[in-house]
């Protein structure tokens, strides 16, 4: 890639200070995103995914803070950046998309007064153009009769509905990225496939970045370029999604991938991973997913393995380790 | 919108009929009002004509009729001690309380709203913490010993304020105020401090509550994410969606500070209805206390059903249950 990355995340560190010490709740997490290209992040509950993306957005909520690493929006350094400088930047060129759409709009304005607060905030525009820029937002993402439910409440819209609307408000400055937190979580499933296909088809026509949060396999296989399989506030595995998706090389994502039922599938029980993610006061030593893992061996409980070129992947995983990059003892 | 403000009123009348029945029964309770109106050396038969003409040997539905239809018309009868309708009587005092109630509601809530929002969103700045430890002396001091020791304060050692009364009023039509004078303005003071501080304290840990539990809301985050700016996010969308319950308290509190004004209005010799109730206690001054009975009632009930009426204005969700109902 030669172009700048719209996000460029380097050994990103998040920090939460607790009374048993300081835990690392995100890991040393490296990863890029192109203009238009879209990078799913999954992993299990806890895993840091919400977090890195909270972290981007510069919304951790105190005593959480990036204690380490580089963030890079088109370029600009955008982690040490003030509470005030960072401001114009979320909503403006970092969109931001909340896994809940019935709780994520505020219940006592209407839907136009929201997205028209957010689009003067960060555009020069007087009310009535900023008017009837909501409403070929609205448009675009699929509302019907836009000009009569710019004046409806968020009750007044079903939940894919609202987070068509919240979608709308994601893009109306035109964001560089968009950070969607499990934007289908909540929806119905026949639901879920329209606000995805909007979402991808919405952000190839402007050249947005998305990162995409989710658990769903299935939404990652559906929209994503690349896919980062994260584990204990750790990349596990990052790659292109169709590599990753059929020959993953980290044992953990192919528990992962054993773990989604498939039409051809011929009655065979799912794989599941024995046991679950450790609790970050109680990482083991060498590498997180030891103690769950069929293959470990010696070198896996005492050594922390990082990421390998594999393919056209990148693995923290000793099995895929060149014999040559055996560090000297 | 209609059906619900009618639904309203309808309850309205109900309770209100409820509290009649019983400012009633106090008649019948202290026994015969005769009695208390005649002297030592009337006839038996100047009794007995008395009552008949005042209709105590009416059936007592009869009576309660009357009752409600006379109290209907704002007429409450004649006062035993001062022997004048009760109503002029209240019409007297009405605006000393209604002044100091007004001023002590406004000193809570313009103080106690900025209050409970600053320490809801600065958690744990030093201010906060002064205010919450001054609002716990507001909360658990009694409302007379604070009175006290304001005058103590400010009106023995410092001189500046004066101690009881109402200070000059004037009168305009049939109201009297002092909101026009330096003396009625001064003398205000701290009557309304000592009437307000717990209204105050209230407010303020209330919309702190509030404030702390919108703070946390998916909505709040996404307007963060968003790029509102701080006052946006605060003022515009979480101090709004804080104002159902503290709308609802403040109502509430509103009522009470009226009726509870008696023992800041005694601490402070204000020549109110609340000094005229204690008054009336001591005399078994049952018409007065009746009629202050009524008139608290029905301004609880009013404050009440303004409230409903402004929670409709402030959640549109409301709206839809209103129309359903």
């Amino acid at each position: 890639m030669t172009e700048t990355p719209a996000l460029s995340v380097r050994n990103l560190r998040v920090e939460f200070p607790t009374r048993r010490g300081t835990l690392a709740a995100v890991d040393d997490v490296s990863f890029d995103i192109a203009p238009g290209e879209v990078l799913g992040i999954v992993g299990e509950s806890g895993a840091g995914k919400s977090l890195t993306g909270t972290a981007i957005i510069g919304l951790l909520e105190p005593p959480g803070r990036v204690a380490g690493g580089e963030i890079r929006l088109n370029g600009q350094r955008i982690d040490n950046l003030s509470r005030e400088a960072m401001r114009p930047i979320r909503g403006k060129r970092i969109g931001m998309v909340f896994q809940d759409p019935l709780t994520s709009l505020n219940p006592l304005y209407r839907v136009g007064e929201q997205i028209i607060e957010t689009i003067r905030t960060h555009l020069p525009m007087t009310e009535r153009e900023a008017r009837a820029r909501a409403i070929e937002l609205l448009i675009e993402v699929g509302i019907q009769g836009a000009e009569r439910r710019i004046d409806s409440y968020p009750h007044e819209f079903s939940g894919g509905m609202r987070q068509r609307v919240v979608l709308a408000l994601a893009l109306c400055a035109e964001p560089e990225l968009i950070i969607a937190d499990e934007p289908t979580t909540a929806l119905d499933v026949s639901i879920q496939a329209q606000i995805i296909q909007l979402l991808k088809r919405l952000c190839r026509e402007r050249g947005t970045a998305v990162m995409l949060i989710t658990h769903d396999m299935g939404v990652i296989a559906e929209t994503a370029n690349r896919v980062a399989v994260m584990y204990a506030g750790r990349i596990a595995e990052i790659g292109p999604v169709r590599e990753v998706i059929q020959s993953a090389h980290h044992p953990y994502t192919r528990g992962l991938m054993g773990a989604i039922p498939s039409i051809e599938g011929t009655g065979d029980r799912l794989t599941q991973i024995p046991g679950s993610m450790p609790r970050l006061t109680a990482i083991p030593k060498g590498c997180a997913f030891n103690p769950r893992c069929p293959h470990a061996f010696d070198r896996c409980r005492v050594e922390r393995p990082d990421l390998m070129p594999v393919d056209h992947s990148l693995a923290a995983c000793w099995l895929v380790a060149p014999v040559s990059a055996e560090p000297p003892r | 919108m209609l059906a619900f403000t009618i639904r309203r009123i309808f309850e309205a009348a109900i309770v209100m009929l409820t509290v009649a029945l019983m400012a009633f029964v106090l008649f019948r309770f202290v026994g015969d009002p005769v009695n208390q109106m005649v002297g030592q050396d009337t006839t038996l038969a100047e009794r007995e004509e008395l009552r008949e003409r005042l209709g105590l040997n009416d059936p007592v539905i009869v009576q309660f009729g009357r009752f409600i239809w006379n109290a209907a018309r704002y007429d409450f009868g004649i006062s035993y001690q001062v022997k004048r309708p009760v109503t002029s009587l209240i019409a007297e005092r009405f605006p000393a309380t209604f002044e100091l109630a007004v001023t002590a509601a406004l000193f809570a809530v313009l103080l106690g709203i900025p209050m409970g929002v600053y320490t809801g969103i600065h958690r744990d700045s030093w201010l906060s913490k002064l205010f919450l430890s001054v609002s716990l002396i507001g909360i658990s001091l009694p409302t007379f010993l604070i009175g006290i020791l304001l005058i103590y304060v400010f009106a023995v050692q410092l001189g500046v304020l004066p101690s009881f009364g109402r200070g000059e009023v004037i009168r305009i039509g049939g109201w009297t105020t002092g909101f026009l004078t330096a003396s009625g303005l001064k003398a205000l003071i701290l009557p309304a401090i000592t009437l307000g501080l717990f209204q105050m304290t209230l407010v303020t840990r209330l919309v702190r509550s509030q404030m702390l539990e919108v703070l946390r809301t998916d909505y709040i985050k996404f307007a963060r994410a968003r790029g509102l700016s701080d006052r946006a996010v605060n003022f515009g969308h979480a101090l709004k969606n804080t104002l159902i319950p503290v709308i609802t308290i403040i109502g509430l509190q509103l009522g009470a500070i009226i009726a509870f004004a008696i023992i800041t209005e005694t601490v402070f010799q204000w020549p109110g209805m609340g000094l005229m109730f204690i008054q009336a206690v001591q005399n078994a001054d049952i018409p007065v206390m009746s009629a202050y009975l009524m008139l608290v009632a029905f301004l609880f009930v009013l404050i009440n059903l303004i409230v409903d009426l402004l929670y409709v204005w402030i959640d549109p969700r409301v709206r839809i249950y209103g129309r359903e109902a």
